[in-house]
């Protein structure tokens, strides 16, 4: 049964193009609380973990914040960033209008909406959009790809800083059933991966003015695999992996100098996560390498093929790995080993990453099926399911008490009465 | 959102907000000197990243103009490249949107005049008529009519689908030839695919006759000549015969021996050419395809090709595209190559190139290539598919 029907339009503000001064006034508002931000695909640190509690439960009628009815298609994640949410969209015949919007998380109303003209390749497989590639943040700014390999810099309140054209600077990329890897931004660069059949690279742009810092060759071939920032500690800044058809590569973001890397062919769809000591690689099911910062090499440590990945990226927590095969077979490990402690069937097939918070792991199907499981037992338990009757592909974002997800033409807040209340 | 009273704070802070930003906010009219000095910055942006530190400057004080001078802004776009189109888009979105929110005006009857002056470039009118419908309810009614064959695809497209919402009401009404009438006449103007499609199934039903190859342009006979060698994809590279000289008479070294021109024509409604069949079904091979097309005068056109294969497109010797790409996906006008036909006639060559892959997904081996303008309108040749003539 499909439970969004049921939600009343009576009860939710549809913010279909709302542009208000008071809803300007919420942004303002909402900066003013502490902000937990999530500010890139698969969280800040690329974890696709949230240290809060959100709510396991929720129905048509309890728990669902808000819901912000979308200009255009997209199946990119919603970021979050001081108190607003930033999300990305295409629409047109030929999918070539690109939309930014900023969307106050108290409210749910749209607090700016910037368009521009796709001046690359739209073309794209029916399931993905021209705003597959989920937005990054330094906390200050807003970086938007899409995958016709434009990239806009807005500051939080819409204000444009710099865009690039990729397809303009480097003509020969483009991959007509889509580009999907999503920008990190790490040690004031933002870092871009256009792998396709004709000109790939690798590039780190500075996030004042979108210049080049440099820019590495990569194979051509088609890859959608998002760059994961690695992350430092006082003495070694962070590192950014780079992972693809010919394996993993670990560069310092400031020069692309590749400090060490990984030569066993790495999957093409979901990325490396990492718990800050192990990064686990999704390579022949999920590889597991130690890295300590400085080392100018990463130690294998195990591979399990059991632990078998589709499109969903890996998550790691609490020494436990989860692995998402597209059919919805759920895989848990333990970090230490790889052995396989649990699996579990989901129902669908999933194309997002699914997000941990309170131990509990938040998938969606293709369908919209959101499906919640406990992973803190001997065994992963589904205790709760809600559709949200539209295809979701997009990763969920956690912030401030609410999960945050983002169906092809719609955005859902879930949160509990606390994180619902106006000014929180 | 669920409807929770506004808590006290944030009262206070909506009110002292109201009063606040509008004078922190002030807008800008600058004399037309320094906003073409300005948009000489976003002009300016060149390749990776140059130039943007000082259009992002410039864009700020852009982005607090006058909405009175949004016309002279819109302007801006008529000669812009798709960067610097971008940076302006983005001010005047900025512009108009500041002005809404706080209640003010924007220049309706400027807008008008700037959206019906088709000297503009179509996406300054197109985004001018997005921002006067915002402001005024009877715009689309008032503008849309007259703007069937409008150069703004996007108007046009607004146009064909109002007039096809008319005829679905004629039909519904009973008044079955009006229908007939105003879809065939929606039929003409539209230029968007899924449009087109739509129309000619409408038309269909109601037993009408429907010309998609002429209308889109497709070239529907070719002179084909292949297999030529494509192993380890290196024939994409090769330069075989058929790219120096054409001459339906010559024979060439082919793949498996000589090859030579033969004359295909396809009847598939969106000139779908499957060289699987007509060459022969085979992997790690090159196949060209060559047409003639007759025009009575010079002028613009854009080839647009479509294909999974790696290709190469000429026209009159000089190539036009190129794009070694296999099996990534695939939809209408895929590929846009503006180019420049003479008068008279001209050879259009297409290289058509199949790899080894044995995905059952990586077979085909095809293409479907038009001739058209700028907003997708068919340039037909006077001997529409004539074969070549040496």
């Amino acid at each position: 049964m499909q439970l969004h029907r049921l939600i009343s339009a009576s009860r939710f503000q549809r913010c279909r193009w709302q542009l208000s001064v008071a809803a300007l006034l919420a942004g303002l508002g909402a900066s003013l609380a502490m902000a937990a931000d999530w500010r890139q695909f698969r969280g800040t640190d690329n974890r696709s973990v949230a240290n809060e509690v959100v709510p396991v439960t929720w129905s048509a009628e309890q728990g669902i914040a808000w819901q912000c009815e979308l200009e255009g298609e997209g199946v990119s994640s919603p970021i979050v960033v001081d108190g607003r949410i930033f999300v990305t969209a295409s629409s047109g015949p030929r999918q070539d209008r690109l939309h930014v919007m900023a969307i106050d998380a108290r409210s749910g109303s749209v607090v700016w909406h910037r368009q521009f003209w796709a001046t690359g390749r739209t073309l794209h497989h029916p399931t993905s959009s021209v705003a597959a590639n989920s937005p990054a943040s330094d906390g200050e700014r807003i970086f938007a790809f899409f995958s016709s390999n434009d990239l806009f810099c807005l500051d939080l309140d819409g204000n444009l800083l710099w865009l690039r054209g990729l397809a303009d600077d480097y003509p020969k990329i483009g991959n007509d059933t889509g580009m999907a890897s999503s920008p990190v931004v790490v040690d004031e660069t933002v870092v871009v991966q256009v792998e396709c059949q004709q000109e790939s690279f690798v590039a780190g742009l500075e996030v004042a003015n979108g210049v080049n810092r440099w820019r590495l060759p990569r194979p051509e071939s088609a890859n959608w695999a998002s760059p994961t920032v690695l992350a430092g500690n006082e003495q070694q800044p962070p590192l950014v992996l780079i992972q693809g058809g010919d394996g993993l590569g670990a560069y310092e973001p400031k020069t692309g100098r590749k400090v060490w890397e990984f030569t066993e062919s790495c999957a093409s769809i979901p990325s490396a996560t990492s718990d800050g000591e192990t990064i686990y690689v999704p390579a022949d099911g999920v590889t597991a390498l130690r890295y300590e910062p400085g080392s100018s090499d990463a130690t294998f440590l195990w591979q399990s093929n059991k632990l078998a990945v589709g499109s969903a990226s890996p998550i790691v927590h609490d020494g436990k790995v989860f692995a998402t095969k597209r059919a919805g077979v759920v895989a848990c490990g333990d970090a230490a080993s790889g052995d396989v402690l649990w699996q579990l069937r989901l129902e669908g097939t999933f194309w997002a990453t699914p997000v941990m918070a309170g131990g509990h792991l938040y998938f969606v199907n293709q369908d919209g099926l959101a499906q919640v499981v406990d992973t803190r037992g001997e065994e992963g338990e589904i205790v709760s399911r809600y559709d949200f009757g539209e295809p979701v592909l997009g990763s969920p974002a956690v912030a401030d008490g609410a999960i945050y997800f983002r169906g092809e033409s719609t955005l859902w807040k879930v949160a509990g009465p606390a994180a619902s209340a106006p000014g929180t | 959102m669920k409807n929770m009273p506004m808590p006290r704070p944030l009262i206070l802070l909506t009110l002292i907000a109201t009063a606040v930003l509008p004078a922190a906010i002030a807008t800008r009219e600058l004399q037309a000197a320094e906003l073409d000095s300005l948009v000489a910055a976003l002009h300016a942006v060149g390749s990776e990243g140059d130039g943007n530190a000082a259009a992002a400057t410039a864009w700020q004080e852009l982005a607090q103009l006058d909405a009175d001078q949004l016309p002279q802004l819109l302007a801006a776009l008529d000669d812009a490249r798709p960067l610097t189109a971008n940076w302006i888009r983005a001010a005047v979105d900025a512009v108009a949107e500041r002005h809404l929110q706080r209640g003010e005006p924007l220049p309706q009857e400027a807008l008008e005049s700037f959206v019906r002056d088709t000297g503009h470039a179509p996406r300054a009118r197109r985004l001018a008529f997005e921002w006067l419908a915002r402001i005024d309810q009877d715009a689309h009614d008032r503008l849309l009519p007259s703007m069937l064959d409008d150069p703004s695809v996007e108007l046009r497209r607004d146009a064909v689908a109002r007039l096809i919402d008319s005829a679905t009401v004629l039909l519904d009404g009973g008044d079955r030839d009006a229908a007939v009438a105003a879809f065939r006449q929606a039929f003409t103007a539209a230029r968007d695919i899924d449009q087109i499609k739509q129309l000619a199934a409408r038309l269909k039903d109601l037993d009408q006759e429907v010309d998609l190859p002429a209308h889109f342009g497709f070239i529907q006979t070719w002179q084909l000549i292949g297999p030529f060698d494509n192993t380890d994809s290196a024939g994409y590279a090769t330069t075989y015969p058929p790219e120096e000289s054409l001459d339906t008479t010559a024979e060439y070294e082919g793949k498996h021996g000589t090859v030579a021109w033969s004359q295909h024509t396809t009847s598939e409604d969106y000139g779908l050419v499957d060289l699987n069949e007509a060459v022969g079904k085979e992997s790690d091979v090159v196949a060209y395809a060559w047409a003639t097309l007759v025009v009575p005068a010079g002028r613009p056109a854009e080839v647009r090709l479509t294909t999974v294969n790696a290709n190469q497109v000429w026209v009159n010797g000089q190539p036009i595209g190129a794009n070694e790409v296999y099996h990534a996906g695939s939809d209408l006008d895929q590929y846009v190559m503006p180019c420049t036909l003479k008068a008279g006639e001209n050879q259009i060559l297409v290289k058509v190139c199949q790899n080894a892959m044995t995905e059952s997904w990586a077979q085909k081996w095809q293409f479907q290539l038009r001739v058209c303008d700028e907003v997708g309108t068919a340039i037909p040749s006077t001997t529409r598919n004539a074969a070549p003539t040496q």
